[in-house]
C-alpha cells in the first residue's frame, strides 16, 4: 500500500515538472498548425540563430575536449602539486551564476574592460560580437568533459599505458592506440552533456551577446525575443527544436548507460572518493 | 593549468577588482539599495524553499526508482535529466505557459485564488524544475549500495517502516541529501533563463539578483553588476562551505559507529 502511494506521488510530481513542461513546448508551437509552424522555423532571422548555435558549438566542443583529456589525464595519471586546487577549479563554473560568468567576459574584455583598449586599437570585437560568445560558451561548459572522464581513467589506472610504453611505444601511439580507445564511451557521454549545454546556454550568452538580430543571436536568445515581441507561437517553435535536441541528448546518454553501466553515476562516486580521501 | 587559469582565475579577479572601483563607500552603498536587498532575500529565500521541495520530492523519487519496479521506469529514469538537457530559455517559456492564467494548469488554480505566474511562486517553481536532477541523481547511487538487508534486520528485530526509516536508512542518507541540497541550492542561486519568463519581474517583489546584475550592466553601471556579483558569490561560497563542513562532520560520525 504504502509502496503504491510512493509510485503514484513520484509519478504524479515527474508528471507535473517535467513530461507537462515538455509536452506544452510541442503543443505551443503546434498551435497554429504544422503550416504555420515550418513557416516559422524557415524564417531568416531563425535559420541565422541556428547556424550561430551550430557554430559556438562547433567551436567550443572540440577546444573542451582537447582541455577535458588533458585535465582528465593530469588528475588521473600523475601525482602533483596543486592537484585538488585543479579539481575545484574545474568544478568552479559550475558553482558560478551564468550571468556572473558572461559578466566577466565584459570585465575583460569590454570597451572599459582589462583589454578593452588593446583589442580597439586593433579593431577587434570580443564582447557583443561571436568571439564573446564563444569563450562564454567554452567557459561554462569546460567542466562537463574532464568530469566524466576522471573517473574513467582513474578506473583504469596507469597499467595499460606503462606496458605499452615498456613495449617501445612512443607516447602519441600510447596515447591513440592504447588510452583512447579505453575511455572513448567515457569521452562520447561527456561530449554529449557538453554539447547539450553548449547550445542550449542562456544566461552566459544573453550577458556578452549584445543581441543583435541575424548577427549574434543564438538559438535560445532568438526564443527570448520572439516572445517578447508575443509572437509565442515562432517562439515555441524554435523551442521545440532545442527540446528534440535535449530528447536526442537524453536518449544518447540512456543508449550509452545502457551499454556501459559503469557510466551511471562515475563523476558522482569518483568526487565521494576523493571527499573521503581528504578526510 | 595554464588554460584554466587564464579562463577562470584571471576574470574573476576583475569581478572583485571593478567591485571595489568606486570605493567601499559606494560598494556598501549599492549593496544595501533596498531593491538589491529585496532581490538577493528573493533570490535565495525561494532557492531555499526549491531546494526544500526537490529534497522531500527527490527522495521519494530516488527511493521509488532504485526499489521498485514498475513499466516505463526506464524512460521514467531517464527524464529525471530532462532539467540538464533543456535549455533554461525553453524550460522558462514553457513553464510560463503551463502557469500562466490561461494555460492548462494555471486556469486550473486560478478558480483557488492561486497565481503562479509573474509571481514569487512563480520562481519556486522554476527553481524546482532546474534543481530536482541534482537531488535525485545524487541520492540513486547511495540508495544502490545501501543493503536491504539492514533493513530486514531492523524489521526482524520488530521495528516498524517508519522506526527502520528513521533509525536505519535516513541517517545513512543525510550526507547524500545534504549534497543534493547543496547542488540544487547553489544552482538555484544563480538561475537566470527559467526563472526571467515565469517571474514577472517587477522591482522589490519578483525580480532575482542575477536579473538585477543583468540590468545594471546593461546601463553599464558595472561597479553596481559587481558589487551584487561579489555579494552572491561571497554568500554562495559560504553557504557550500558551511555545507561541506557539516557533510565531513556527519560523515566522519557516520563512521564511527
Amino acid at each position: 500500500m504504502g509502496r503504491l502511494l510512493l509510485i503514484v506521488t513520484a509519478l504524479l510530481f515527474l508528471c507535473l515538472f517535467l513530461v507537462l513542461p515538455l509536452l506544452a513546448v510541442f503543443a505551443q508551437a503546434l498551435a497554429k498548425g504544422f503550416g504555420a509552424y515550418f513557416i516559422a522555423i524557415s524564417q531568416p532571422m531563425a535559420w541565422a540563430a541556428v547556424k550561430l548555435t551550430l557554430l559556438v558549438a562547433a567551436i567550443a566542443v572540440p577546444l573542451n575536449l582537447i582541455f577535458g583529456v588533458a585535465a582528465a589525464w593530469a588528475v588521473a595519471k600523475f601525482d602533483f602539486r596543486g592537484k585538488s586546487a585543479l579539481i575545484t577549479l574545474i568544478d568552479l563554473p559550475f558553482a558560478i551564476s551564468p550571468v556572473i560568468a558572461g559578466m566577466i567576459f565584459i570585465l575583460v574584455f569590454g570597451t572599459h574592460g582589462w583589454f578593452g583598449g588593446f583589442l580597439r586599437a586593433h579593431h577587434i570585437r570580443v564582447v557583443f560580437a561571436v568571439p564573446g560568445i564563444v569563450l562564454a560558451t567554452i567557459f561554462v561548459t569546460f567542466p562537463f568533459i574532464a568530469r566524466e572522464l576522471i573517473p574513467v581513467m582513474q578506473a583504469q589506472g596507469k597499467d595499460d599505458e606503462e606496458t605499452a610504453l615498456s613495449l617501445g611505444a612512443t607516447g602519441w601511439q600510447t596515447f591513440w592506440r592504447v588510452t583512447l580507445p579505453n575511455i572513448r564511451w567515457g569521452l562520447l557521454y561527456g561530449v554529449l552533456l557538453c554539447n547539450a549545454r553548449a547550445m542550449g546556454e542562456f544566461g552566459a550568452v544573453s550577458v556578452v551577446s549584445g543581441h543583435i538580430r541575424g548577427v549574434t543571436n543564438t538559438m535560445p536568445l532568438h526564443v527570448e525575443i520572439l516572445y517578447n515581441e508575443y509572437n509565442y507561437s515562432a517562439a515555441f517553435a524554435v523551442a521545440s527544436l532545442l527540446a528534440l535536441l535535449a530528447l536526442l541528448t537524453l536518449a544518447g546518454k540512456s543508449i550509452l548507460e545502457w551499454r556501459q553501466p559503469e557510466l551511471r553515476h562515475a563523476a558522482r562516486r569518483s568526487r565521494d572518493r576523493t571527499r573521503r580521501a581528504n578526510i | 593549468m595554464l588554460y584554466l587559469s587564464l579562463l577562470v582565475l584571471i576574470p574573476l579577479s576583475a569581478v572583485f577588482i571593478r567591485s571595489l572601483s568606486g570605493g567601499w563607500g559606494h560598494f556598501w552603498e549599492v549593496v544595501t539599495a533596498p531593491r538589491v536587498l529585496a532581490s538577493l532575500r528573493l533570490s535565495f529565500g525561494a532557492s531555499l524553499i526549491a531546494a526544500l521541495i526537490n529534497v522531500l520530492f527527490g527522495l521519494i523519487v530516488s527511493w521509488v526508482l532504485v526499489r521498485y519496479t514498475f513499466p516505463f521506469k526506464r524512460f521514467i529514469d531517464a527524464m529525471v535529466d530532462l532539467p540538464f538537457a533543456l535549455p533554461t530559455a525553453v524550460a522558462g517559456i514553457a513553464l510560463t505557459a503551463l502557469y500562466a492564467p490561461n494555460g492548462w494548469i494555471g486556469a486550473w488554480l486560478k478558480p483557488m485564488g492561486i497565481n503562479v505566474a509573474f509571481t514569487p511562486l512563480g520562481i519556486v517553481v522554476a527553481l524546482t524544475f532546474i534543481g530536482l536532477p541534482f537531488v535525485v541523481r545524487t541520492l540513486q547511487p547511495v540508495l544502490e549500495e545501501l543493503d536491504k538487508e539492514v533493513e530486514q534486520a531492523a524489521a526482524s528485530l520488530g521495528a516498524s517502516a517508519v522506526q527502520a526509516f528513521c533509525r536505519v536508512i535516513f541517517p545513512a542518507l543525510w550526507p547524500a541529501l545534504l549534497t543534493g541540497f547543496a547542488l540544487a541550492f547553489a544552482r538555484a542561486v544563480g538561475e537566470y533563463g527559467s526563472v526571467i519568463f515565469i517571474a514577472g519581474n517587477m522591482p522589490m517583489r519578483s525580480e532575482i539578483a542575477p536579473l538585477l546584475i543583468v540590468s545594471k550592466l546593461e546601463q553599464y553601471d558595472y561597479a553596481g553588476a559587481t558589487a551584487i556579483a561579489v555579494v552572491m558569490l561571497v554568500l554562495s561560497f559560504a553557504l557550500m562551505f558551511g555545507i561541506n563542513a557539516l557533510q565531513n562532520w556527519a560523515s566522519s560520525r557516520h563512521g564511527e559507529r
